[in-house]
């Protein structure tokens, strides 16, 4: 049966408001100023079903460019929120598979083009599962909406290879976000997952590494506590949360939900994802790396 | 095949996702033996093969990831054209129909993840094809 106590404004978190809970949504799911978006790993899964009204966001069709290797520009974007019929005014709220990792990644996305009104569903995809809520296959439809976007800011929560490097370099805080064999360099992917498209396994100096899901509550999938998460991130590596953090993984979809968690849950101020990630800088030329 | 657009391609795998059924208990119980679970398939997937007296094979599958729809889908598939061919027929199936079937943007991940099924039950076919050599 759905519970109604959710615990999301007892966490401690810096922007509880970013998080909504499973109660919140079934009872705004029709709610024109709301839009409520899944974002999954598996392009089948918001197809099989999904919370009813909900649109998708698919993250490689949607959200990457196809021919760069890119984020969707200002157009493109105007456009994609034109066909969810999202204005600046709509609030949306992103949900998904594997503990919101791929929600927290279009959310991160958003907010390049400066979406404020964007929430995630606390616990995700699972959590209205397990609670029996109702899922339907109906797709909707809505009213295209006109949309006038800001331009990316690739600077607030986006860095590039180069400035990496420079960041590495300072020892400004690095956090890697893969696994502890991706981090080691014993593998290149995840557990379970393909060896792929990476010369070389290890990190990027100076790098600390926190698996990304170590932020969630595995039995719930909703986040851990503000200072259950502050365990993690400041007593275990160090982190303060005036620092210049960066955070990046493989291609930078984990990392986006680490970048979520210490900007909005534990308020970091500096916090930037570097998506070029790991098969861009394990593959670079000239750049080092460390092992172990 | 003819080209699917993203729609007809997902009704489609759908269908085949509701028509999984899960290896029967007189093949397989939990836990599942490590030797049948599918290499880089994240949706812990579970192959077994079984004989049938005229000499072809049968396919089964167990998806322990609940939301594993494409592995679901990809194991209907799977059952649905390989079982009841012989092994010489199943190590002759053609990996790259996956990508017709999935599409050519499918992730790097997923896609090797359900070649990891395959191959498992290719690897079944044809060690049946050596034992017959060697007895």
């Amino acid at each position: 049966m759905p519970t109604t106590e959710s615990g999301i404004t007892t966490r401690g978190y810096a922007r509880p408001d970013v998080l909504v809970d499973t109660e919140w949504v079934a009872a705004h799911l029709n709610d024109p100023n709301v839009r409520i978006v899944e974002s999954d790993e598996d392009p089948l899964l918001y197809a099989s079903n999904h919370v009813p009204n909900a649109a998708e966001v698919d993250w490689a069709r949607d959200l990457n460019d196809p021919v760069r290797r890119d984020y969707l520009d200002r157009a493109a974007f105007e456009k994609l929120m034109s066909r969810l019929g999202v204005t600046p005014e709509t609030t949306v709220v992103f949900y998904g598979d594997k503990n919101n990792w791929w929600a927290c990644y279009a959310f991160w996305v958003f907010q390049l083009f400066g979406h404020e009104k964007a929430r995630v569903m606390d616990g995700g995809r699972i959590k209205w599962e397990k609670e029996g809520r109702p899922m339907t296959r109906e797709v909707p439809t809505f009213a295209s909406s006109v949309y006038h976007a800001k331009e990316r800011d690739d600077v607030r929560y986006r860095i590039f290879r180069d400035a990496v490097r420079q960041h590495a370099q300072a020892a400004r805080p690095l956090i890697d976000v893969r696994s502890p064999q991706e981090f080691s360099g014993e593998r290149t992917h995840m557990p379970e997952y393909p060896q792929e498209g990476v010369l070389r396994g290890g990190h990027i100096p100076g790098a600390k590494n926190v698996p990304w899901a170590r932020a969630v509550t595995p039995e719930t999938g909703e986040f851990k506590s503000a200072d259950d998460l502050r365990a993690i991130y400041e007593k275990e590596i160090g982190l303060k949360p005036a620092d210049d953090v960066v955070a990046y993984c493989r291609i930078g979809e984990r990392s986006s939900h680490t970048w979520f968690v210490l900007t909005y849950l534990l308020g970091y101020t500096k916090v930037r994802n570097y998506d070029g990630s790991w098969t861009e800088w394990g593959n670079s030329v000239g750049l080092p790396i460390e092992k172990g | 095949m003819k080209a699917m657009d993203r729609r007809e391609r997902s009704d489609m795998l759908i269908e085949y996702a509701d028509q999984f059924e899960e290896v029967p208990a007189s093949v397989a119980t939990r836990p599942f033996a490590e030797r049948n679970r599918a290499p880089r398939c994240e949706s812990e997937a579970y192959v077994w093969v079984t004989d049938h007296p005229d000499g072809t094979l049968k396919l089964h599958f167990a998806v322990e990831n609940p939301q594993g729809v494409s592995a679901k889908a990809w194991a209907a598939i799977l059952d649905e054209t390989l079982s009841g061919l012989t092994p010489e027929q199943i190590v002759t199936a053609d990996p790259e129909r996956l990508f017709d079937i999935f599409g050519r943007d499918i992730s790097m991940g997923k896609g090797q993840g359900l070649l990891g099924m395959l191959d498992l039950v290719q690897h079944e076919a044809r060690r049946r094809i050596d034992a017959r050599r060697a007895g």
